[in-house]
C-alpha cells in the first residue's frame, strides 16, 4: 500500500522551540534509513509527525499514492520507548489484543512468537519480563500484522548482541519484501541503510 | 467488529483491576452508606427521608474512583498512540473505554444501590427505580468522567483535577435522578425525572466521545 515515504521541507516546533526546519527525505520500498542526531534534536518528534500525532509547523509528509489517513491507520507500525504493553496483563493477552487491533490474526501471532522465541514468556505478566524480552514482545506485533512502513525509535537499545543481529535479519527480510524502515538510532543499524542526520 | 469487542473486553478487564476496580468502588460506596447514619443520627424517620438522596449522591462520588486512570495509563505506556493510530475512529475507541469502565464499576455499583437505600432505611418499594436510575445515571457518570479524565491527561495529580472538572457535570443527573426518587417516595409523578436523566445520559454518550477524542489528540500532540 505504502511504496514511498516523502518528506519535503518539514519544520517541527514543540512549544516555543523549533526543533528542525527544511528537512527532506525520500524513502522507497526496500530502503531503510537511519535517523541520527543528538538527544533532543527531534528524532522522536519527526517519527510522531509522520504518524500524524504531531502537526508539523511547515512542510509536507506524503505516502506516495496512498491516502494519508488510511496509510497512517493501516500502513505503518510505530515502536518507541513506550511499547503500549500493560504490565498487569500477560504477554499473550497483550500480544493477541494488539495483533487483532492491528489487523493480524492468531496464526500470524503464533508464528511471530516462534520467530522471536518468546513462547516460554507468554503466560507471564508483562511486569515480569526484562527490558529486552519486552522489546521482543513488542517487535512480535510488527511481524504478526504485516505493514509496509516501520517507524522505529531506538529499536535496538534494550536488545543483547544476539538479538540485535537477529533483528537486523528480520529488518533485512522486511526490506526484501518491499518494506520501508525509518529508525531513530544512536548506534548504526545492522544492515545497509541511508542515513539522515537532524541538525538544529 | 471483532476489534470493538476485543477492546471492550480488554477495557473491562483493565477497569476491573484499575485501582482495585469494582471492589474498591463498591467498598467506598458501602462505607459512605455506613458513615451517613453515624453523622446524621440513627433516628429512622430522619434517615429514611434522606436515604434515596444520600445513596444517589454517594453513588455519584463512588463512580469517581478509578475514573481518573481511564486514559492516564494508556497515555503513559504509549497504548494511546497505538489506539489513536487505527482505522477505528478515536471517538468510538473513547466510547468503548467508557463503556468498559461502566461494565466493570458502574454495573456493580448499580446492583449495590438498592441495598444502600434499604440499609439507610429507605422504602423497599423504591428499589426498582433506584436500580433503573443507577444504571442509566452510571452511564452518564462514566461518559462525563471520561471527559474529565481525558482533559486532565498529562497533569500532575490528574485525579483531583478530574474530580474538579467532572463534579459540575454531575449536577444535572444528581438533580434528575434524586428528583425522580424523591417524587416516587412522596407518591408524586416521577417519570419526568427519569426521562430527563435518560435524556442527559443520551447527550453525554453522544457528545462525550467527541470531547474525549479531542482532548486525547491534544494531549498526544
Amino acid at each position: 500500500m505504502i511504496s514511498t515515504l516523502e518528506i519535503s521541507d518539514l519544520a517541527v516546533k514543540r512549544g516555543e522551540r523549533t526543533l528542525f526546519t527544511g528537512l527532506n527525505l525520500r524513502l522507497e520500498a526496500g530502503q531503510a534509513c537511519a535517523l541520527t542526531g543528538p538527544n533532543g534534536s527531534g528524532k522522536t518528534s519527526l517519527l510522531r509527525a509522520i504518524c500524524g500525532l504531531i502537526a508539523p509547523e511547515f512542510g509536507q509528509i506524503g505516502f506516495g499514492d496512498a491516502d494519508p489517513a488510511q496509510a497512517r491507520a493501516e500502513g505503518l507500525h510505530t515502536l518507541g520507548h513506550l511499547d503500549g504493553l500493560k504490565v498487569s496483563r500477560t504477554a499473550w493477552e497483550e500480544l493477541r489484543f494488539w495483533v487483532d487491533w492491528m489487523g493480524g490474526n492468531q496464526a500470524s501471532a503464533r508464528s511471530a512468537v516462534e520467530r522471536l522465541e518468546i513462547s516460554a514468556l507468554l503466560d507471564l505478566e508483562v511486569r515480569r519480563l526484562s527490558a529486552g524480552q519486552r522489546r521482543r514482545l513488542a517487535l512480535a506485533r510488527l511481524l504478526a500484522a504485516p505493514r509496509p512502513l516501520w517507524l522505529l525509535d531506538e529499536p535496538l537499545s534494550p536488545l543483547d548482541s544476539t538479538w540485535r543481529q537477529r533483528f537486523g535479519d528480520i529488518m533485512a527480510e522486511h526490506l526484501a519484501g518491499g518494506g520501508l524502515i525509518l529508525a531513530a538510532v544512536h548506534d548504526p543499524l545492522p544492515l545497509a541503510s541511508l542515513s539522515l542526520e537532524i541538525k538544529p | 467488529m471483532s476489534r470493538v469487542l476485543d477492546l471492550l473486553g480488554r477495557e473491562t478487564a483493565l477497569a476491573w483491576g484499575r485501582g482495585g476496580g469494582a471492589m474498591v468502588s463498591g467498598g467506598f460506596y458501602l462505607g459512605m452508606a455506613v458513615l451517613l447514619p453515624l453523622a446524621i443520627g440513627p433516628e429512622p424517620g430522619r434517615l429514611s427521608a434522606i436515604a434515596p438522596g444520600a445513596a444517589w449522591t454517594a453513588l455519584a462520588l463512588s463512580t469517581l474512583l478509578g475514573l481518573d486512570r481511564l486514559f492516564e495509563r494508556d497515555f503513559e505506556d504509549g497504548a494511546l498512540d497505538l489506539l489513536a493510530l487505527s482505522a477505528l475512529p478515536l471517538e468510538l475507541t473513547c466510547a468503548i473505554k467508557c463503556l468498559g469502565q461502566w461494565l466493570a464499576t458502574g454495573l456493580p455499583l448499580a446492583v449495590l444501590s438498592p441495598l444502600a437505600v434499604i440499609a439507610l432505611g429507605g422504602p423497599i418499594a423504591l428499589s426498582p427505580l433506584v436500580l433503573a436510575c443507577a444504571l442509566i445515571g452510571g452511564l452518564a457518570y462514566s461518559f462525563l468522567g471520561g471527559i474529565g479524565a481525558a482533559l486532565s491527561l498529562g497533569a500532575r495529580r490528574g485525579g483531583l483535577l478530574t474530580a474538579v472538572i467532572v463534579l459540575p457535570l454531575f449536577v444535572p443527573p444528581v438533580i434528575f435522578g434524586g428528583g425522580a426518587l424523591d417524587a416516587l417516595a412522596g407518591h408524586l409523578p416521577w417519570r419526568a425525572g427519569l426521562a430527563l436523566l435518560g435524556a442527559y445520559t443520551a447527550a453525554a454518550i453522544a457528545l462525550g466521545p467527541l470531547a474525549m477524542a479531542a482532548a486525547c489528540r491534544n494531549a498526544l500532540s
